[in-house]
């Protein structure tokens, strides 16, 4: 589950952002090309917040559709429209979002030369944050 | 939109006492079989030691190992693979194998991030990271999420070799990252030695680490760990990472 050491990163850089304050509501975006399992991601909030003051339950999570655009022939593409994955390949691109440019092609000319637009991996999009101090 | 990983990174790299660069100006001066050679060298001399290879269009650490990376297992992010006893390594070719893959500076900078943000080094004393040549998008990003990075540059006497590695000397002075010296490789005859890349060295104002022989049994070592620590390059090699790692070599604190 390397899930976890996302999770990790994601509490560390909202504890460095709230510096002390309290934590309302944290908006994640989870890319479909890394394939981040919401339930381990969740339950690794958890345990790495613990302690930190932080709620384990402020954290939302939002998918962004992973799109693509190729570098050749322009033309924009989705997931849906290329062959689908083997297990290992998907745990590849799972671990590493770039390992597609290995193993993903544009389905209208075939190239590997591609830009990954949006949808890559683990994004803070937004932390909402106390502003008066508690009293 | 902030990127969780520069804060992971930060993590991953906590119990990592000292970062070296293997950089080159050039291509083809022999920086991974420095890195690789040094590595293992260190890992002998009884260092914890990881090896880094961020020269991901040219990945060959693994096959100098002669090693076939298979997916890391998974335990709270990523574990290194152990190519060789007490030597912690991470390649792309886990992910990519022999494939080519297409990745222009911006998918670069994120696989960098990527592998820094949930490889999990544990306690290191020396992380060596074999660099690709040039000022590559990789040098860029790894100067910025890793400041304290160490270079060691290596070159060899061709004016061709040394011309370029001045330029990357001038911009690692340039963006403040520690330089600890430049090393000549591939030196054919004795009389080459303290030539233009000593010459170099001062001219930057850097430490010049030593001359390293042009060896011809490294070829016939390649993939082979237990050999490669005993070729004539490896003996040199072994003053290099002593001259550039210094105190970093003594005992952890």
């Amino acid at each position: 589950m390397h899930e976890w050491a996302l999770a990790e990163a994601t509490v560390e850089t909202v504890r460095r952002e709230a510096a002390g304050r309290r934590v309302v509501s944290v908006q994640l975006a989870f890319g479909e090309l890394q394939q981040v399992d919401r339930d381990i991601f969740a339950a690794a909030v958890a345990e790495c917040a613990a302690g930190t003051g932080i709620d384990a339950s402020v954290f939302r999570v939002e998918e962004e559709p992973a799109r693509f655009a190729c570098r050749v022939c322009d033309r924009p593409w989705s997931l849906a429209d290329v062959p689908g994955l083997t297990e290992d390949e998907r745990e590849a691109v799972h671990l590493l979002p770039e390992a597609a440019h290995a193993y993903l092609r544009c389905p209208g000319c075939g190239s590997t030369d591609f830009d990954v637009v949006a949808g890559r991996g683990v994004t803070v999009t937004a932390i909402e944050l106390e502003t008066e101090a508690p009293r | 939109m902030i990127d969780p990983r520069d804060a992971g990174i930060a993590l991953r790299l906590a119990g990592v006492r000292r970062v070296l660069a293997v950089s080159s100006g050039k291509g083809g001066v022999g920086k991974s079989t420095c890195a690789v050679v040094g590595s293992l060298i260190l890992a002998r001399r009884g260092l914890a030691v990881g090896l880094l290879d961020l020269d991901f269009q040219g990945a060959s650490c693994h096959t100098l190992l002669g090693c076939r990376p298979g997916i890391p297992v998974e335990d709270r992010g990523l574990l290194p693979l152990e190519p060789a006893p007490g030597l912690r390594f991470a390649t792309i070719a886990s992910f990519i194998g022999e494939r080519p893959a297409a990745m222009r500076g911006s998918a670069l900078a994120e696989a960098l991030r990527e592998m820094l943000a949930v490889t999990r080094w544990g306690a290191l004393d020396v992380l060596v990271v074999d660099m690709p040549p040039g000022i590559h998008d990789s040098t860029l990003e790894l100067t910025r999420v890793a400041p304290a990075t160490r270079h060691l540059v290596v070159a060899t006497a061709s004016r061709v070799a040394l011309a370029v590695a001045a330029r990357l000397l001038r911009y690692l002075g340039e963006a403040d990252a520690p330089v600890v010296g430049l090393a000549e490789n591939m030196r054919r005859t004795a009389a080459e030695a303290g030539s233009a890349v000593p010459a170099l060295a001062a001219r930057e104002g850097i430490s010049f680490l030593g001359s390293l022989p042009f060896d011809g049994t490294l070829e016939a070592a390649t993939g082979d760990p237990g050999r490669l620590v005993l070729t004539p390059f490896a003996v040199s090699l072994e003053q290099v990472f002593v001259r550039a790692l210094g105190s970093d070599l003594d005992p952890s604190p």
